[in-house]
């Protein structure tokens, strides 16, 4: 028997992130680094611990190998608890065969008895797509209110971006009246954050339904929500405010880096009583060497830095050599950048190796046509041989050496 | 079956009085070093990667601060239903004023008897090494030897409190003594770390305390220098004995050079420490670093040139740190001037003041001061 949890959270965490290319070519999108010391997924459970949910279920499918050892047994996250804490849920075999998680509800629905077993009064589906700080507490404090069926977190965007989300449209009490995915002439600028708190036995039945409906997507916005506002379910939007960005772009999750560095920015990782929790690299603090400048940057632990660091984020363990430039860009763990070397608008993956000379990226003043601009990127593990080039934009996922001519 | 033969015991505050700027509020173990660590998780890091699994950790006084960093032992992978970490405070009763080493250990005995392990190692927490314990231990049995003292051939630190030793040419202690010499002569001096079989320590200091004898290096080494095969091994790796203020800020400073770092964090044997999950340091627009070691949590603005600066300092713009150590959640505000100085936790230096200590004579700033 488990003892009974007030709220199960679920955490997506399945999806490719297609859209990050080169980064997440071998790992799932909520294991891909950020800030300096953090992987994405860090945001939803600190959150949730934070907020004082105990039980977790992270769905995995996609490149699970990384994602699991980071998440362990959940320890750096106070979530390796008796009963309660983290749970790994890839998909399965059954004596009636198996299935991949076919789309977000399925992967609800597919673990219907992991839920059971807390006996909860309510479901919290989080993805781990998004940084930002929020206390599910207050969510569910408000769904309660309501008494709601359903509540979805919405923030405020702007209304000329409004057509690029999913707009929900509210009655001036708070209560949904209609879905509006990426509407071409928005009534509301309100986005949905892809947070939902649901009263769990309502839940388990529209998944069960969803399930027997042979045309259905099996997808939480597509199918099931706009199923129970046809049903006329109690549904309701939550308002959030504060700092929440998608990094689901390597251009989104270049800027979410580079907000760190922006102190008007509202997302403060130094909360003392809102910590972003992570596993630790266990290496001691960064060394900065006479020959370096350093200004405007986030350095981790276990850096050695002999050059110049100028607006950059840089993960624990990264060696810039002297005479190497680093600026507007994002160095992930155990990365070299070797003497002479220029990296300037680049993310630059784990252990990848820059050598002498070379030039990743470019800066925008420095384009002739600005339509080329972008910021580079080196995947994981990659060589850049010595006096290389590797121009705005360009995706490098194997190892590059310099033409002998 | 679990085949574990070795046990530990850290002695955390055996040389207190080397460093009485530091230890005021706190074990010698619980001393803050190098940015982000206590000065007990060298050893404790140290047997944990030899693959001890159980370790006591001898404390006397003032283990407030000790036990908040230990917690139940997690950082070091000791949080465990078999063996683990024990902590042993005084059994009461006695006197707690006690020197030497006997008194805690008999203390403990029971912790000791109910003990399955074969050898103990010994140490003490005023050394910062990354000592490979399974040599040690490997030495320890190749000699068949009933103690084995772990010892430094070099300049002996000043104010060190530990047995000379002259060692024969199989590795075996001939006799023990404190010099009388001037301290730049070369010696072999003990460092505090033994290894010995469980049930000879269990005998020794049951013999000791039934005669009121209380010094482990006199009352039981010196005195079986004859009888016993006590035998000296000579670390081989790099490390740096805490015995005074100075050591302490030569110690700290040492961590500059990348070769230091690279003996004493190795990729695979760690140095573990209490995790605090702390945001990476940031750099302002006008901060200039040089030569410096600065710990996650910073935030520079101003000036740090050849220092060590932990976790959560704060160094506001026109703030100048030279030659300093400024430990955990300090802050340093505009227009100081900061030359040799120790700054210890939470100190805040007030805007214009200055502080200058020398290369030989480091000022050290207590706890929570407003300067």
């Amino acid at each position: 028997m488990f003892r009974k949890q007030e709220c199960v959270a679920m955490l997506l965490a399945g999806g490719q992130g297609s859209r990050l290319y080169a980064l997440t070519k071998h790992v799932a999108k909520p294991a891909v680094p950020y800030g300096g010391k953090y992987r994405i997924i860090d945001f939803p459970l600190s959150n949730c611990v934070n907020s004082g949910i105990e039980t977790v279920g992270v769905l995995t499918q996609y490149q699970p190998l990384e994602l699991n050892d980071y998440i362990g047994s959940g320890q750096p996250w106070d979530l390796d608890l008796m009963d309660a804490g983290v749970h790994i849920l890839p998909p399965y075999q059954r004596s009636k065969g198996a299935d991949w998680y076919k789309g977000t509800a399925n992967a609800i629905y597919q673990n219907i008895p992991f839920i059971e077993r807390y006996d909860p009064e309510y479901v919290l589906v989080l993805s781990g797509d998004h940084i930002y700080k929020m206390d599910y507490a207050k969510m569910i404090e408000e769904h309660k209110a309501n008494n709601a069926d359903c509540t979805i977190a919405v923030i405020e965007v702007e209304m000329e971006e409004a057509s690029r989300f999913g707009i929900l449209n509210t009655n001036p009490d708070g209560s949904i009246y209609e879905f509006d995915e990426k509407p071409a002439v928005p009534k509301s600028n309100l986005a949905s954050m892809g947070i939902y708190v649901f009263n769990w036995q309502k839940l388990r039945h529209y998944l069960k339904a969803d399930e027997k409906d042979k045309n259905s997507q099996n997808d939480f916005g597509k199918n099931v929500l706009p199923a129970m506002l046809n049903a006329g379910e109690r549904m309701f939007a939550y308002r959030f405010e504060g700092y929440w960005k998608d990094v689901g772009t390597i251009d989104s999750l270049w800027e979410a880096n580079m907000d760190l560095l922006n102190p008007r920015v509202p997302l403060d990782l130094s909360d003392e009583t809102w910590k972003i929790y992570s596993r630790s690299s266990g290496l001691p603090p960064h060394y900065i060497a006479d020959t370096a400048q350093v200004q405007n940057s986030m350095i981790s632990e276990g850096g050695n830095i002999y050059g110049k660091v100028d607006f950059a984020v840089l993960f624990a363990g990264v060696t810039v050599e002297e005479g190497a430039l680093v600026r507007d860009s994002i160095i992930m763990p155990g990365v070299t950048v070797k003497k002479g070397a220029v990296v300037q608008y680049a993310i630059v993956a784990e252990d990848a190796v820059i050598g002498e000379n070379a030039v990743v990226g470019a800066r925008p003043e420095d384009m002739q046509d600005l339509g080329e601009w972008g910021v580079a990127v080196v995947a994981s593990g990659v060589k850049v041989g010595d006096g290389c080039q590797v121009p705005a934009k360009a995706m490098i996922d194997a190892d590059i050496k310099k033409e002998a001519n | 079956m679990r085949h574990n033969t070795v046990m530990g015991l850290l002695f955390s505050d055996m040389h207190n009085e080397a460093v009485p700027e530091l230890t005021g509020i706190r074990a010698i173990g619980s001393v803050p070093f190098g940015g982000r660590y206590r000065l007990i998780d060298f050893p404790l890091s140290n047997l944990v990667n030899a693959g001890v699994s159980k370790v006591g950790v001898v404390t006397k006084s003032n283990y407030q601060s000790l036990m908040d960093h230990l917690g139940s032992g997690k950082a070091w992978g000791l949080s465990r239903k078999s063996e683990g970490l024990y902590f042993l405070p005084p059994t009461g009763g006695g006197d707690e004023h006690y020197e030497g080493r006997i008194t805690p250990l008999s203390g403990i005995m029971p912790f000791l008897r109910r003990s399955k392990e074969d050898y103990v190692i010994l140490s003490d927490c005023h050394v910062v090494g990354n000592i490979n314990y399974r040599k040690l231990l490997e030495y320890h049995i190749e000699k068949e030897a009933d103690i084995t003292m772990a010892y430094v051939k070099g300049v002996i630190p000043k104010n060190l409190q530990s047995p000379m030793m002259s060692i024969a040419y199989d590795g075996r202690v001939n006799d023990l003594y404190i010099s009388d010499r001037s301290e730049h002569e070369i010696e072999n001096y003990g460092i505090g770390l033994y290894v010995i079989g469980r049930e000879l320590l269990i005998r020794f200091v049951e013999t000791a305390m039934s005669r009121n004898q209380l010094s482990f290096e006199w009352d039981v080494l010196h005195r079986h220098i004859h009888d016993r095969r006590i035998f000296a091994y000579p670390v081989p790796e790099y490390l740096q004995v805490i015995s005074s203020l100075e050591s302490y800020f030569e110690a700290n400073r040492a961590l500059l050079d990348s070769a230091v770092r690279e003996q004493l964090f190795k990729p695979k044997r760690k140095i573990y420490t209490k995790i605090r999950d702390t945001e990476p340091a940031l750099y302002g627009l006008h901060s200039k670093v040089s030569n410096s070691l600065i710990a996650d949590g910073c935030n520079i603005e101003g000036t740090v040139s050849n220092s060590i600066v932990f976790r959560n300092v704060r160094v506001a713009r026109n703030a100048v740190i030279k030659n300093s150590i400024v430990m955990q959640g300090s802050v340093i505000c505009g227009g100081t001037d900061l030359d040799y100085v120790v700054l210890d936790k939470n100190v805040c230096v007030r805007d214009g003041r200055s502080l200058k200590g020398c290369a030989d004579y480091p000022i050290s700033v207590k706890k929570n001061t407003m300067v």
